[in-house]
């Protein structure tokens, strides 16, 4: 075991430093990814280790960005590809929806697209506006792309290699507001648990709590303050968002009987809906309560001095529990 | 503007350009009369494999055409220019560039016929697949060229390994933010890529004049990227300017733009109108700039063509034309479960249990003796156990 005790955005330069290391067909693109290290300094160093052909300093042109990864995978390469902010991957939004996630459908399977897209996703760090997005839902419902949440040190190394080698494109959402957590990795131990499939961090007998990413933290709170009062909430991270491991969603909800998903995006037409939906319909003889949704309001993401109010916290989520448990 | 070839087809001499057109002589002369016969030929048969797709879409065979009418001698001149080591990102109306590149007429009706999104594979073709979201392509285009640079087939001084992106789109497509940045991108790294754009004068029923105050040629200028204007319908001229470009760009150079100044005969695509937006005036007044009787004349006037040739010319695009028509008439549907087939590359569980949940649904109607149309949906599932 060489397990090492990283914040998450290190564990993600070691992932992208082995991947460089591991391929020469891997390289980076990002805007001030280069002699800077990138606006979290998540690659920081790698300029100095592989140059400025594998690690490319871009103009700031978020489409110019993904639309020229796409030319580099049909050349061979496996571009990484970093968007500074989550507000800022619209411009992007055509090339990643139309193009990336397409192109190998389209070449009727003779291109692959091994792309992975990093950007770092969610609020709560005070920053201004489009630094605080939840993009998610606009990508998990085109199909042809793959999204990646890790929550943790270990996962955030794990899931930036095996994004690296998918073949498909990979949407990697970082919880930027985690990114200096530290947590134990072990870059020599490839997990056992696929990067698709979702992960019972915590056993419970009272109700499934679903979370992802940025969220995981406040899901693990919950469960300890729900604890407090005699509930045992089963934990899930997601992990994946696309696709979304039901089989390990819909067997907990079979044992526990009631489901909350939380998340910081909107609740409208969110991740949660769809998840929602689809347990509904695949566990309704197990469901003793309605599927309940904790996220974001139907409004655009508020001014950093409330964003306290517009995130779900611990109050909100165990309010949802109480809802569930009514039933 | 740069023109070699006027209407009558009287040939203007161009001390730096013939010269890149007899390239380094002998079968690299792009201009000798067995060349031109050739391009003649190419343009011939394109122009009446368009004319027999437009036909095939009016008896309901295709869901829709874009022709290129008029816009043959961009299109192969374009086509030949290119090196066989080169990479092509075209749009969607560049039927000449596709039969430059030997894809068969037949493959590009795929996806107007609705039987498939692409119909060639981009590495083994080294053409990109058609592209309809305009510009888009341009970036993919800035980024192969990018991967040659990495590969080390840029600036070799070996003409067998050295290596250019062409990047296809039209007028309209150039207003497209991504092709601005496709621009930055290309100056930045100077990319071994030629942006070449066929001003056809029309984006559906938007004339040039609206779209830019100056002619496309100077837009790039801002980017630093050196371009020319060139007569899109004289074929040689077409050309001479993209060959320069491509051998600028595979030198190492950077980055080149041109713009052909042509015209679309037909309408936008099947589904378009031009008599509300453009006078009839205008196209009789382009039809004298035809770029395939404009080649004619040429040859004409060099005495390398007889009317043995023009009539085995018009028999050969006969055929084809009905090949053609017996080859979408005979084709048949695509087995909707192939749908499920390359939306990923890697196995997607969500994907395979959507398949399995069709498979079950058209199950149904077997026992009712229902003829779907389908293949044998049991047959199927048992192969995918």
């Amino acid at each position: 075991m060489s397990s090492t005790n990283l914040p998450i955005a290190k564990a993600i330069t070691a992932g992208l430093r082995d991947a460089l290391r591991a391929d020469d067909k891997v390289l980076l693109m990002g805007e001030d990814i280069g002699v800077l290290g990138g606006v979290f300094r998540v690659t920081d160093g790698l300029h100095a280790e592989f140059g400025s052909q594998r690690v490319v300093d871009t103009p700031l042109a978020e489409a110019g960005i993904v639309g020229t990864s796409v030319g580099l995978a049909v050349r061979g390469y496996r571009p990484v590809v970093e968007i500074q902010f989550d507000g800022f991957v619209y411009p992007a939004f055509n090339q990643i929806t139309t193009q990336v996630a397409k192109m190998h459908n389209r070449t009727n399977g003779t291109v692959h697209m091994p792309i992975v897209i990093r950007i770092p996703h969610g609020g709560g760090i005070g920053a201004i506006e489009h630094h605080s997005e939840s993009p998610e839902a606009l990508f998990a419902h085109t199909a042809g792309l793959r999204i990646l949440a890790p929550s943790n040190a270990q996962d955030a190394y794990w899931m930036t290699r095996q994004a690296i080698e998918c073949e498909d494109p990979v949407i990697m959402l970082e919880p930027k507001k985690r990114y200096w957590v530290k947590g134990d990795v072990d870059p020599d131990q490839r997990p056992e648990l696929s990067p698709w499939q979702a992960e019972v961090v915590r056993p419970g007998t009272d109700a499934t709590l679903l979370a992802w990413g940025p969220s995981m933290p406040l899901a693990l709170e919950s469960a300890e303050a729900a604890a407090e009062d005699g509930i045992e909430l089963e934990v899930i991270d997601a992990r994946s968002l696309a696709p979304v491991d039901y089989p390990t969603i819909a067997a907990s909800v079979r044992r526990t009987g009631r489901l909350l998903i939380t998340h910081e995006a909107p609740v409208l037409g969110g991740l949660g809906a769809e998840i929602a939906a689809r347990l509904t319909e695949e566990c309704f003889y197990h469901l003793e309560a309605p599927v309940i949704r904790v996220g974001g309001y139907h409004l655009p993401y508020p001014p950093a001095r409330m964003e306290h109010a517009y995130l779900p916290d611990l109050d909100r989520v165990l309010d949802g529990v109480d809802r569930l448990l009514e039933h | 503007m740069i023109q070699l070839l006027a209407a009558d087809g009287t040939r203007t001499p161009h001390a730096e350009l013939d010269e890149v057109l007899a390239g380094r002589g002998g079968e690299d002369d792009l201009a000798s009369p067995q060349r031109l016969r050739g391009y003649y030929r190419d343009m011939v048969m394109i122009r009446a494999a368009d004319l027999e797709a437009t036909s095939l879409q009016r008896q309901g065979q295709l869901g829709l055409w874009a022709s290129a009418l008029g816009q043959e001698a961009a299109q192969i001149g374009a086509g030949h220019a290119s090196r066989e080591q080169d990479y092509l990102v075209p749009t969607y109306r560049e039927h000449g560039i596709a039969w430059a590149r030997g894809i068969e007429p037949w493959r590009l009706l795929e996806s107007y016929r609705g039987v498939s999104h692409g119909g060639w594979d981009p590495n083994e073709l080294r053409t990109h697949p058609y592209m309809i979201v305009l510009g888009s392509q341009a970036p993919h285009a800035v980024g192969y060229a990018m991967g040659l640079q990495r590969d080390g087939v840029v600036g070799t001084g070996d003409p067998e390994t050295d290596t250019a992106v062409l990047a296809l789109f039209g007028d309209g497509a150039s207003s497209e933010g991504e092709v601005s940045e496709s621009f930055t991108f290309a100056a930045s790294f100077d990319a071994p890529v030629v942006f070449f754009t066929q001003n056809n004068q029309w984006a559906i029923s938007v004339p040039t004049s609206v779209q830019s105050r100056v002619p496309l040629a100077q837009r790039s200028r801002g980017w630093g990227i050196p371009s020319v204007r060139v007569d899109g319908n004289d074929v040689l001229a077409i050309l001479a300017a993209v060959r320069e470009a491509l051998d600028a760009a595979r030198a190492g150079e950077g980055p080149r733009f041109i713009e052909a100044v042509t015209y679309r005969m037909a309408a936008h695509t099947t589904s378009d109108d031009t008599s509300r937006y453009r006078p009839s005036s205008e196209e009789e007044e382009w039809a004298e700039k035809d770029p395939i009787l404009r080649l004619r004349r040429h040859l004409e006037q060099l005495e390398e063509i007889d009317e043995a040739f023009i009539a085995r010319c018009d028999e050969e695009a006969h055929d084809l034309a009905m090949a053609l028509h017996h080859h979408i008439h005979g084709m048949e549907d695509p087995d909707p479960v192939g749908m499920f087939t390359h939306a990923y590359a890697e196995p997607h569980p969500i994907v395979e249990a959507e398949r399995e949940q069709y498979l079950d649904y058209i199950a149904q109607f077997e026992d009712e003796g229902d003829d779907v149309g389908r293949d044998d949906a049991a047959e199927q599932k048992g192969e995918l156990a």
